[in-house]
């Protein structure tokens, strides 16, 4: 109560005052009235100034009310100068907003736990080898069986889970015609008994509901529930069709589960055993997470599990006659190992994790540099102020009050531009992920604004502003009455902090423009990557059918889409180039043991190669009789790689898995990207569209790729025309997702397209500021050297000379930070080399073109000060001084 | 504040008694009784008198209000509040204890 008083009259101090006056006025007047001698009466009472300043303390808290005077009049010298204080607020807002929302992005991708109830003991499995290319690679899926086996291996000691990758599928609640997408996610029924989560609606899935033979049941997640049932409690007991399954829908998970997949919000959980290979050896469907108990040791765990997956994998291997030796070796040797998953696991996280590393370490530099700026700011101003100081100091003011009173006056700009940034960070984070996103497939990653932002903000606030704030705050502080009044105070050691600063801000900017140009080269090589063929005008439709059709029905529908007015050519293809899908074998040769490289498969029907402009070089395009084993058309890199470049036509190999296949060459075409940008040319081989099984027979098929070159510019303007003919010529038929082949192309690069435009933006943002900064300094050491540079011009210095005296400081201090950078670059780079492509940090142009950025930007920064000093006045200058 | 130690113990003894005694003084009244009860010998300095009655008050154990005077003036006047005359009675007691020991001390020596 007390306390609580005292702070609230701080904010009421002016009545305070009043009342305390009346108070000791009366008492004074009693006095007199009781006769005594008015002039006595005073004396005897007292100073009336110190009886109120120590009455008032009683009052009130007295660190709170000097704060509160500072803050007073920190805000009145902001406004003051208001285009200064708007320019560091705003340098200061925009470096704080980004850091926040970098924050923001790192921490709901990387860092926030799943609330789930012990996400600290929650691990993830996987595996580090060499692929079957060549390259070192790890990956985290693993098969069915193994992990049940390694479950019933670390029984006490830890529950294994089972969760498929995600998948965007179509689903239906009703017929076949009201066909939706969903995100679903196949995860072992104990998974939310594990979890500790409970139900929002009817019960969650358990052990029981994913035995084999048990009837599949599905449990929707609390945010496709609100979305797509408006949170209806009826929708347990419901009925939906996936693939060719039925499942009852037993409950709603709760609002705060949105799955293990980071950055993917699951609509719907299935039962692991419900997974198309879900038993199957040879697929590896599942990520393995591992719930460790309480007080067990994670390193003989590992040890234990690695043992049980390396016995399966060798039993396994016993199947693979017809492999290469060294490759049954290397894959039989890959190390397994276990990791905290305590903010899940997903590939969003291993795709973004260094990215956001990267643009949050520029942001970070931009925040430095804007906050040397503001420190250069206040320098300067602490110059002019010196007198005002001086003077507190001669009345007695405290070296601690002035330190308060300038770092006061820095929380100000520090908490408005953390205000302002705050509203940047809002509104950047969400733009950030929304640009994440290949067709169809945005990310979407819960993007709290908790009390962890509002930590990291606040902490963020105060650390910017004892940055720039305490160094001008005890200069400030320091300063000696007796010079400063006399107007002599040594100006060179300010200038030497300046320069400082101004040395560490090009070092930063340097390094900000430097990276940025990387990545900026990274995505213009990559999308400027030639392709092989033609994406003008290519419309892609994803087709199934509910059961598997025969290719002459397939052939049907292409056949009738081809009469459809506006569209040029109609292919088949297994699925679309650079969609991420592949098909690899090893070959034989003259019936020889399996070679390498991997060769990579493609099924695709006669006129394909037409439709998407890939040149025929040599030989001839499949024809309508055209089946596979038989003809293959095969690109140059494969000639090239199995044939020596020899003319192929006639020539023939073998797959090798799951048994031998003969194919015999009948065209050779022109290269092409297969399902990368970034990827190395792949030795392609282009199968018919018609195959027959092992028997013999014409297999029918049940998903294929209808690609429509349409005639006019712009294809999605046919889209939702054809996806309604589609099934109006064959019934079964489904297109179950449209998209164009440049948003493929375009998909393939969001990472490095999102990296080049933000560094880019953080790279202008970071000269602008190093250019403010490098003015501010040169225009305050002019100021400061008139007198010099008067007497220098009276008496003859030509203006040449002028320009020199005035930059020559600043401009080795250029030199020197952009040599720091540099060197800073150069050693740093090499973290984040993986996201580059076909650029090199020790490129000159890489080095040279943020040099000459960064030296344009200090001369265009320079001139203002130079033309000023210049046209000094050397009469005026020195009689006004 | 230091200075106000040596003397703080005594001051608010006296005024919160002389409050007990003659409730809805103002701070004149009080300086004047203090002088008057002790037979001209205490006199409470009056520089301190204030900030004393404020801090007690922010201490709870009076509470103030203002009132007009027959002349017209308004005036500021105190009484106890309970936990003032629980205070009271504590800083009695420990005054008593005080003196006594100080008493027995000069008389023994």
């Amino acid at each position: 109560m007390s306390l609580w008083s005292r702070i609230a009259n701080v904010f009421h101090a002016d009545r305070l005052h009043r009342e305390i006056d009346e108070e000791l006025q009366s008492h004074i007047d009693e006095a007199i009235e009781q006769g005594r001698d008015p002039a006595e009466a005073r004396r005897a009472f007292g100073s009336l100034l110190r009886q109120r300043e120590e009455t008032r303390d009683m009052r009130l808290v007295a660190w709170l009310d000097s704060l509160r005077a500072d803050a007073i009049f920190g805000w009145r010298r902001l406004r003051k100068s208001k285009v200064t204080s708007a320019a560091a607020i705003l340098s200061l807002a925009l470096a704080i907003g980004a850091c926040t929302a970098a924050f923001r992005l790192i921490d709901a991708l990387l860092l926030r736990p799943l609330r789930i109830a012990h996400p600290e003991r929650l691990y993830a499995l996987s595996r580090h080898g060499v692929g079957l290319d060549g390259k070192p690679s790890s990956y985290d899926s693993w098969a069915g069986p193994v992990v049940h086996l390694m479950r019933a291996a670390a029984n006490d000691q830890a529950e294994l889970i089972e969760v498929s990758y995600w998948e965007r599928s179509d689903l239906t609640y009703g017929s076949d015609e009201e066909m939706e997408k969903g995100y679903l996610q196949y995860v072992s029924g104990w998974m939310f008994g594990s979890f500790g989560l409970r139900p929002a609606l009817g019960r969650l899935m358990t052990g029981d509901d994913d035995k084999s033979g048990a009837r599949p049941v599905a449990v929707l997640s609390y945010d496709y529930w609100s979305r797509r049932f408006a949170r209806d409690p009826k929708v347990i007991g419901r009925t939906l069709h996936q693939g060719s399954n039925l499942y009852e829908i037993i409950g709603v998970g709760p609002e705060s589960f949105t799955g293990t997949e980071t950055g993917t919000m699951v609509d719907v959980f299935f039962p692991a055993m419900m997974h198309p290979s879900a038993n199957r050896k040879d697929s590896t469907p599942f990520r393995t997470l591992v719930l460790v108990n309480p007080g067990v040791p994670v390193e003989p765990l590992r040890q234990k599990l690695a043992a049980i997956s390396r016995a399966f994998e060798e039993e396994r291997a016993k199947g693979f006659t017809d492999m290469p030796k060294a490759k049954i070796a290397s894959y039989l040797n890959e190390a397994i190992s276990i990791d905290r998953a305590a903010a899940g696991s997903s590939n969003l996280q291993k795709d973004y994790m260094q990215p956001l590393m990267a643009l949050g370490t520029l942001v970070a530099l931009v925040l430095l540099i804007a906050c040397a700026n503001v420190a250069n700011l206040m320098t300067a101003q602490a110059t002019a102020r010196a007198r005002e100081m001086a003077l507190r100091v001669s009345i007695g003011a405290g070296r601690w009050r002035l330190v308060q009173l300038v770092l006061v006056e820095s929380a100000w700009i520090a908490i408005l531009a953390a205000a302002i940034g705050a509203a940047f960070a809002w509104w950047a984070a969400p733009f950030v992920v929304r640009m994440i996103n290949p067709p169809d497939n945005p990310a979407r990653l819960a993007l709290p604004a908790d009390w962890r932002i509002l930590a990291f903000a606040s902490a963020l606030t105060l650390g910017v502003t004892f940055l720039f704030g305490l160094v001008p705050a005890l200069r400030a502080s320091s300063v000696k009455p007796a010079s400063a009044l006399k107007g002599g105070e040594d100006p060179h050691s300010r200038r030497r902090l300046m320069h400082a600063l101004i040395a560490a801000q090009v070092a930063f900017c340097f390094l900000v423009l430097f990276v940025a140009g990387l990545f900026v080269a990274t995505f213009e090589r990559l999308s400027h990557r030639p392709i092989g063929f033609s994406a003008d005008r290519l419309l892609l439709l994803d087709t199934v059918t509910a059961h598997a059709q025969q290719p002459a029905y397939w052939n049907e529908v292409a056949d009738r889409l081809r009469a459809v007015p506006g569209v040029e050519t109609v292919a088949l293809a297994g699925w679309p180039l650079l969609s991420g899908y592949q098909s690899n074998n090893f070959l034989s040769l003259n019936g020889g043991p399996p070679i390498e490289p991997l060769a990579f498969f493609l099924n695709v029907s006669p006129g394909w190669l037409e439709t998407m402009k890939i040149p025929l070089i040599d030989g001839r395009d499949f024809r309508a009789d055209d089946v596979d084993p038989g003809a293959v058309i095969v690109n140059e890199t494969f000639v090239k790689t199995f044939f020596n470049g020899e003319n192929a036509i006639g020539k023939s190999f073998y797959r090798t898995y799951p048994r031998r296949i003969p194919s015999t060459i009948v065209g050779v075409v022109r290269d092409s990207r297969y399902n990368g940008m970034r990827e190395r040319t792949k030795p392609v081989a282009y199968l018919p569209f018609r195959r027959n099984d092992a028997k013999g027979d014409l297999q029918p098929t049940r998903s294929a790729t209808i690609i429509v070159r349409t005639a006019g510019a712009n294809p999605l303007t046919l889209a939702s025309l054809l996806r309604r003919e589609v099934p109006r010529i064959r019934s079964e038929f489904r297109v179950s997702n449209l998209h164009t082949q440049q948003e493929l192309i375009d998909a393939q690069t969001v990472r490095e397209r999102l990296l080049a435009m933000l560094a880019l933006f953080f790279a202008a943002v970071a000269l602008l500021l190093a250019g403010i900064g490098l003015y501010g300094v040169l225009n305050y050491s002019v100021v400061q050297r008139r007198r010099e540079i008067g007497i220098r011009l009276a008496i003859g210095a030509p203006a040449s000379g002028i320009a020199r005296l005035v930059t020559v400081d600043v401009f080795s201090m250029v030199l020197a930070g952009a040599l720091i950078g540099v060197a800073i670059g150069m050693a740093s780079v090499r973290t984040v080399e993986t996201l580059f492509y076909q650029v090199k940090a020790t490129d000159a142009g890489m080095l040279l073109l943020p040099a000459l950025s960064l030296f344009a930007a200090a001369v265009l920064a320079s001139l203002p000060a130079v033309l000023q000093a210049v046209r000094i006045d050397p009469v005026n200058t020195l009689r006004s001084e | 504040m230091s200075k106000f130690d040596a003397l703080q113990g005594s001051l608010d003894v006296l005024v919160l008694k002389i409050l007990s005694r003659r409730p809805k003084s103002h701070g004149y009244a009080i300086m004047s009784a203090i002088k008057e009860f002790s037979g001209e010998i205490l006199s409470a300095e009056e520089g301190s008198l204030y900030p004393a009655l404020h801090r007690m008050e922010e201490a709870g154990w009076v509470r103030s209000q203002w009132i007009k005077k027959d002349s017209g003036r308004r005036a500021r006047i105190y009484e106890l509040t309970a936990a003032g005359k629980k205070q009271l009675a504590q800083e009695e007691s420990r005054w008593q204890t005080v003196t006594s020991a100080v008493n027995r001390v000069l008389r023994t020596v």
